[in-house]
């Protein structure tokens, strides 16, 4: 029981839990005073997620992207860098797969991981962009990664309207069956949702993440020179070039999440007109799970539920779904800023800390 | 209109607002708080314009209502930065989540208000008739080419011109620009002589928010006259790039965002030429993004930010 105890006054365990509770309360307060029903509210959201084998399996799909970008940011937010272009990375990821998915004539077992493989390694290329620029000549990821999240937006937008287009409509052409990434098995039992590999291989890179930062040596030096470049340039160890490998690695991650909402989702790629979001709510994924590897698995489950959940809110209780973002919005505030979370705990500690000098 | 001509008054156009909230930007990085949030605050402002000019004309507030809006833009901008004061400077969070948290739940908060009040719908009413109009300068505007491009301007555009004045005075001439930089380039030395660190990032970040909010309403108040969940797509971020390549200075910031406001003007008048014509459209919304990263490849390296910027202050740590 006190191993137990233990577990839960550690800062980095109970804030996140706090954090959802005053989340989905501000949630709450917000559809109060919009003058909504916030019961009926989130009892739709859990019945739209739970309802049926469907949407449960639907659900599914809608947190592996959340798992793959989570997994993006944390891992080069490990290395001491702030990567906020997963989305872009995402999106060339996504790009370089569908056109390998659309092109190519291969048997199955060679054109689908291919055009995994290839959507990974787009991400990589396309982060290395960013991790070059930072290494080489000094500019802020923060900054850069946001400029390349637009590129890749209207260059993907160019793949497909014109280079991938099927004719007369506003996406691209199917990919062919060989490349798709679908359980297809799976997809008869759950009805028909769109389930697939990438989310066993969204849960593997959870544990090649940890695998490559904390058993070798590489990992090593990416963690050394995100904690103190000096030190670690002073040890030795390549800081620029850890940069440069931090960025692909985490962009390669992000990729192979593009890829697959292709390759096992949609089989085509729209026209977009917006970002897809999927990189930033990464980096509320990989907050919420602490930048670890499987707290971030924990992460993706919460937001992929809440955000796909949030179409039910709209459809039966009428609520606008953006409450959910507001909620997502609410969870991170607190659990970055877990000093005004500490604040509202304050009133119980105390008590606790007075009943156990009374029974003192 | 000539086709420079006009291309510099749409110049002047899409600049206003990212000089509006790169000056916020300034101010607020100029104190030690990085505001990666501009994006958020600037939507907040658009909301608010928007809606409080609908209101406000509904309330017969008649020609005053544009300007009723820009006010309720600039102080619910202030109010809204005032949840990144709170969290990154009493409560010392990171400062580049809470900015993303800002963006997030600046999105989320007005999208889901548009929906609320108006039945359901993705935008607001439109506000053409209601929302600024162009204020030609009497003589001045009759100048060729130069009458033109620089005296047939809204008089948001006049506003922030003097505001970049105002900045660079404030900043750079009073006793308080003085102070404010102090606090983001030594907060130790800043608090032993008796300045209060909180006080002035709090100004700091506020002021960002009333800027940023302004710049925000000048976007649906002159460009897009209403507000959707597209109306600010990356504007507040290319502000960000203007501050670190205008140098944090106000001048150097706002010939900056002249510059990323020119190549945003150059997309609308690609099809007057024969030559640009084919270009497809995609490539010419790229543009300001490009030139940004070419741009920030090439001046990074040379531009120096506030030695604080980005670290919460810890007086035990002095």
């Amino acid at each position: 029981m006190q191993a137990f105890n233990k577990i839960f006054t550690k800062q980095e365990t109970y804030v996140p839990f706090v954090a959802i509770v005053l989340g989905l309360l501000v949630g709450a307060i917000v559809m109060w005073l919009g003058g909504y029903n916030p019961w009926e509210a989130y009892g739709a959201m859990l019945n739209k997620i739970f309802g049926s084998k469907y949407d449960f399996g639907e659900a599914i799909r809608q947190v592996t992207p959340l798992i793959f970008t989570g997994l993006a940011v944390a891992f080069a937010f490990r290395a001491g860098l702030f990567n906020i272009g997963a989305e872009g990375q995402f999106i060339t990821g996504m790009t370089a797969a569908t056109w390998i998915g659309i092109n190519l004539d291969l048997p199955w077992f060679i054109h689908m991981p291919l055009a995994v493989i290839v959507g990974g390694i787009a991400g990589a290329l396309w982060a290395g962009i960013a991790g070059w620029l930072k290494a080489s000549r000094g500019v802020n990821e923060v900054i850069s990664t946001i400029m390349l999240n637009w590129i890749a937006y209207y260059l993907a937008n160019y793949m497909v309207r014109v280079v991938m287009v099927e004719s007369g409509q506003n996406r691209s052409k199917d990919i062919q069956e060989t490349a798709s990434a679908s359980m297809d098995w799976l997809v008869s039992i759950l009805d028909n949702a769109r389930v697939h590999w990438g989310t066993l291989v969204a849960v593997l890179c959870a544990f090649v993440f940890y695998y490559i930062l904390w058993r070798t040596r590489q990992g090593y030096e990416l963690r050394a020179s995100g904690f103190n470049p000096d030190a670690a340039h002073y040890a030795g160890i390549n800081v620029k070039g850890s940069i440069v490998k931090a960025m692909m690695i985490s962009g390669a991650l992000a990729g192979l999440g593009g890829a697959f909402e292709s390759l096992g989702v949609f089989k085509s790629m729209a026209v977009m007109n917006a970002l897809p979001g999927y990189g930033f709510d990464g980096i509320a994924v990989s907050l919420l799970g602490g930048n670890n590897p499987f707290g971030i698995i924990f992460g993706g489950l919460l937001f992929g539920f809440l955000s796909y959940g949030s179409t039910g809110m709209s459809f039966e209780a009428d609520v606008p779904n953006e409450i959910i973002r507001i909620v997502i919005g609410a969870v991170i505030f607190f659990v970055a800023s877990h000093g005004i979370v500490k604040w509202f705990l304050k009133p119980f500690f105390r008590k606790r800390r007075e009943e156990r000098k009374e029974a003192a | 209109m000539d086709t420079i001509g006009l291309l510099l008054n749409t110049t002047l156009v899409f600049s206003t607002a990212l000089i509006l909230v790169a000056l916020g930007g300034i101010f607020s990085e100029r104190s030690g708080v990085v505001n990666i949030g501009l994006e958020g605050l600037m939507i907040i402002g658009a909301f608010s314009s928007a809606v409080f000019t609908y209101y406000g004309h509904e309330w017969g507030l008649g020609g005053a209502s544009a300007w009723f809006g820009v006010l309720m833009s600039i102080v619910l901008g202030a109010a809204f930065s005032l949840l990144h004061a709170v969290a990154t400077i009493t409560f010392k969070a990171n400062q580049v989540i809470i900015g993303v948290v800002i963006n997030i739940l600046a999105l989320g908060l007005t999208v889901y208000l548009v929906k609320s009040l108006f039945n359901g719908s993705g935008q607001t009413e439109n506000l053409s008739g209601i929302a600024f109009t162009k204020y030609n300068v009497p003589f001045l505007s009759d100048i060729p080419l130069i009458g033109d491009a620089l005296f047939k301007a809204y008089p948001t555009t006049y506003l922030c011109y003097l505001l970049v004045f105002v900045s660079w005075y404030a900043l750079y001439r009073t006793r308080f620009g003085l102070r404010l930089r102090s606090v983001g380039e030594h907060p130790g030395a800043a608090d032993t002589v008796g300045i209060s660190v909180t006080k002035y990032r709090y100004i700091g970040v506020l002021l960002s928010g009333a800027l940023s909010g302004l710049g925000g309403a000048t976007i649906s108040l002159t460009t897009t006259y209403d507000f959707s969940h597209t109306t600010i797509s990356g504007q507040g971020f290319i502000a960000i790039a203007a501050v670190i390549f205008g140098r944090w200075h106000p001048i150097g910031a706002a010939a900056a965002a002249l510059f990323f406001g020119f190549t945003q003007a150059l997309r609308f008048q690609a099809g007057l030429f024969d030559w640009s014509k084919s270009i497809p459209n995609e490539f010419l919304y790229m543009l300001p993004y490009v030139l940004t990263l070419l741009v920030l490849a090439i001046a990074a390296g040379k531009s120096r930010a506030p030695a604080a910027v980005g670290e919460p202050y810890d007086p035990s740590k002095r």
